[in-house]
């Protein structure tokens, strides 16, 4: 890559630098925002994007009356890996309805971190049967809040219908080792799953 | 007294209208712009460009995420993505879209799964 003219004091690396973005999606409350803003090592941003429910055309910047306009926020962090690659960290919306409207939220992410509030299990429902449908591979975090009551692991897998290989980790989310670790746990999940994906038939 | 002004609407529909020239999507190289990709300028700002257009390339001295570039700006990411497209086109910029743990047609990426989690590991 030709780089004349620009400096790039003491940091050559950064020419290379690439990145991977991991989703954490959940229910609404039930601590997204949370973990992103724990683990993130910048002070966490807000991404906007407006969707419109209408095709989209020329006209419909200008607020055409009859078209449905949503903006839909996405607060995200970053992680330096290290000098050549960063790791982004997006919170998806609260609504579920709006994550199809995004055209490929989740494409080209690693996988995906779903919180759960055990204690409001059905709110994430939706985020689960979600990343099934897109194929997204994803870790089961449950954020413990300090009423939850202890659920054995293996009740919570039957309840959200989680399968067997689906790894389900219990976090605090406003703890930022608590949240790594809940990163580590879905990129081990990811390499096992590469694992077996190579393992010769 | 003066006549009245229409009031100025620096931060909705009309400004996004001025700033992509009416255009709403992105086509070409900007359509498969992630919130994740990053941007990088290959050239300095030109006299007589676009203010958002020199202000990007001003930031994306060092790769920047199109999400940090939108949150930055206060642009949603559909109005960036036309303005990307632009400088895609004109070559001053150099996108480079997040690595999926799935390479096309190479299978699983161990290596990057495993940079990724020694990082992890020393945070």
């Amino acid at each position: 890559m030709d780089f004349k003219g620009f400096d790039h004091p003491g940091r050559p690396a950064a020419g290379g630098t690439r990145s991977v973005k991991v989703m954490i999606a959940g229910g609404f409350g039930t601590g997204k925002t949370t973990m992103v803003r724990s683990v993130s090592d910048i002070k966490p941003l807000t991404t906007e994007e407006t969707l419109t429910q209408a095709s989209a055309d020329v006209d419909h910047l200008i607020g055409v009356a009859d078209k449905t306009e949503t903006t839909v926020s996405l607060d995200f962090g970053k992680i330096g890996i290290n000098d050549e690659l960063v790791l982004y960290l997006f919170g998806t919306p609260g609504q579920e309805r709006f994550w199809f409207l995004w055209n490929g939220l989740f494409k080209g992410a690693l996988g995906a971190i779903v919180l759960v509030d055990t204690r409001r299990l059905a709110s994430s429902f939706r985020a689960i049967e979600e990343m099934e449908r897109q194929d997204v591979p994803f870790v089961i975090a449950l954020n413990v809040f300090p009423d939850s009551k202890h659920h054995p692991v293996e009740e919570i897998r039957d309840a959200l219908d989680i399968p067997p290989h689906t790894p389900i980790v219990a976090c605090d989310a406003r703890d930022r080792a608590s949240s790594r670790d809940v990163l580590i746990a879905l990129i081990r999940h990811l390499k096992e799953r590469s694992a077996i994906a190579l393992e010769p038939r | 007294m003066s006549a009245p002004r229409r009031p100025t609407d620096p931060s909705g529909l009309e400004r996004y209208y001025v700033l992509t020239g009416g255009r709403s999507g992105p086509g070409g190289p900007a359509s498969s712009l992630d919130v994740a990709t990053l941007i990088v300028s290959r050239t300095t700002p030109a006299p007589g460009m676009q203010h958002e257009h020199e202000e990007i390339l001003r930031r994306c001295r060092d790769p920047l995420s199109v999400a940090e570039l939108g949150a930055h700006l206060g642009l949603p990411f559909n109005i960036l993505a036309v303005l990307l497209a632009d400088l895609l086109e004109a070559g001053r910029v150099e996108a480079r879209d997040p690595i999926p743990a799935h390479g096309a047609g190479r299978g699983p990426d161990l290596a990057l799964l495993e940079e990724v989690l020694s990082g992890l590991q020393r945070l």
